[in-house]
């Protein structure tokens, strides 16, 4: 089938799309955007997630017809061209990053946070990052990410 | 594979009638999985998610009407002081990605013994509306589970709403799992205090074929707060009492062993869960009869 959604802010129609695959293999296989991640394919890991209309959600849960006429957002969305969204940049200087695996979900569900609550405590912070599975850092420099994003985007608003 | 998609109720109803092979498809939380893993190939999907009809909720008198395609996010976000058990139960679904696109329509859809908004509708007296080109019908929760992921629902039906009473006094909902997020229930149970009827209600998830009532338990309690005129004088409940409705809970679940946990656990568990539950609604309604969690 043909599939026509936005995706990063730009309208892309894909062919020969088949029924049951999904939205991530579109973006990974046929979009060119592999960003998001495959690990797990059944909602548990979060590498996957992306913004539909909006909310973040596993990418691998969404069969590709329910994104027809959709706005999707990936984490090749968040950049402004050669400059970092704030919460990548903090990934970066925080050393939040080991294999990088889990890092484009990460800083999916880390941007939906903060847009939603631009101040969270760690508690907030660790449930709005529950769906997002890390098997190299420990989490400890994922919060450091977070809180130092929070921080930076708290500055640049001031 | 087709990939059918209907804009309005009526049509997703005709094509539900004529395309028995097709699998319907609201959050896909459960769908996607089964086809991720090629668990089955169905001959189409029929995507509910272009139905208004299935969005949002309304208050009617003292029900409220979800919509079965209401993502848990928004029951979260908008309903926990109307339903607090199905609100805390909506929370405790999968991750924040599940529940922005996991619903109640779904959840019953499959039917699942460890569901976790069955307990809740089972206590809150729930209805679910079901359509067809048929019809339309309500049935009552308690008719709903028929066995493992069995429901009654009929093969050319879908599920349109479910109807909730909003809460009349202190609900709770509680789950024993590995962690917070991302956990299929062990054991679940949901309990309530309805001052209007001055009954206790109680129902149990992941421990028997199907969530089910626990009446026998049900009964006792009512009784002991009945004759100690608590919903008027407030006579404490002896912990003897609450002990005993524990293990009445206890004896209602059917449970097995599975990877999850072991029967014998699982009935311990919920003797705990209930004991705790009770508690704190009987607190809760003392305090001063707050109606919500
Ligand atoms: C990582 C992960 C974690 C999870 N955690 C939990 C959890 O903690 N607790 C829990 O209870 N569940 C959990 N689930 C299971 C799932 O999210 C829930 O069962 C959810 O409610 C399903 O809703 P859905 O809209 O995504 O259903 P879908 O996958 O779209 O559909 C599920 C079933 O219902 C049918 N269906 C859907 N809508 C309708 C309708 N309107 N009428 C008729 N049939 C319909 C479908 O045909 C299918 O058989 C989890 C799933 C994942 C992947
Ligand atoms: S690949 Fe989607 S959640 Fe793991
Ligand atoms: S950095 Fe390797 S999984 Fe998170």
């Amino acid at each position: 089938m043909r599939l026509t959604m936005t995706v990063n802010g730009a309208e892309q129609v894909l062919d020969d799309v088949w029924e049951g695959e999904s939205l991530l293999y579109v973006l990974r296989e046929r979009a060119g955007l592999p960003g998001s991640k495959n690990a797990c394919e059944q909602g548990e890991c979060g590498s996957c997630t992306v913004y539909l209309d909006g909310a973040p959600v596993c990418a691998c849960l969404v069969a590709a017809g329910q994104a027809a006429g959709r706005d999707v957002r990936t984490v090749e969305g968040l950049a402004d061209g050669d400059e970092l969204d704030v919460v990548q940049q903090a990934f970066l200087s925080a050393g939040a990053v080991q294999c990088g695996f889990c890092t484009p979900g990460l800083i999916v569900a880390a941007h939906d946070l903060l847009e939603r609550d631009p101040a969270p405590d760690d508690a907030t912070v660790r449930e709005a990052l529950s769906g997002n599975l890390c098997r190299c850092t420990g989490y400890e420099k994922i919060l450091d990410a977070v809180r130092l994003a929070a921080a930076r985007r708290a500055e640049v608003r001031s | 594979m087709d990939f059918l998609q209907p804009r309005e109720l009526a049509e997703a109803l005709a094509i539900r009638a004529q395309r028995p092979d097709a699998v319907a498809i609201r959050g896909g939380t459960d769908v996607m999985v089964e086809l991720n893993f090629d668990r089955g190939r169905p001959g189409a999907l029929l995507d509910l998610g272009g139905l208004d009809e299935l969005d949002g909720w309304d208050a009617d008198g003292d029900t409220i009407r979800i919509g079965a395609g209401l993502p848990y996010r928004r029951i979260v976000d908008e309903l926990a002081a109307q339903l607090p058990a199905l609100a805390m139960a909506s929370r405790t679904v999968g991750s924040p990605q599940i529940r922005n696109r996991g619903t109640v329509g779904g959840n019953l859809g499959s039917a699942s013994p460890a569901g976790d908004a069955h307990p809740p509708l089972l206590v809150s007296g729930a209805e679910i509306e079901v359509a067809s080109v048929r019809g339309t019908r309500r049935i009552p929760a308690t008719e709903f589970y028929q066995g493992v992921k069995r429901s009654a629902l009929a093969a050319d039906e879908l599920i349109v709403a479910v109807h909730v009473p909003v809460a009349a006094g202190p609900q709770q909902f509680a789950k024993v799992g590995t962690r917070n997020a991302m956990v299929i229930a062990v054991c679940s149970l949901a309990f309530a205090l309805d001052p209007t009827t001055e009954r206790v209600r109680v129902a149990l998830g992941s421990a028997a074929p199907t969530p089910r009532r626990c009446t026998e338990a049900e009964e006792f309690l009512s009784g002991e707060l009945a004759d100690r005129r608590w919903w008027t004088v407030g006579m404490p409940v002896p912990d003897a009492v609450v002990r005993r409705f524990g293990e009445l809970v206890a004896a209602a679940a059917a449970p097995i062993d599975d990877v999850r946990g072991t029967a014998d656990y699982r009935r311990r568990a919920l003797s705990v869960l209930a004991r705790r539950t009770a508690a704190w609604c009987l607190h809760e309604y003392r305090q001063g009869g707050r109606t919500c969690a």
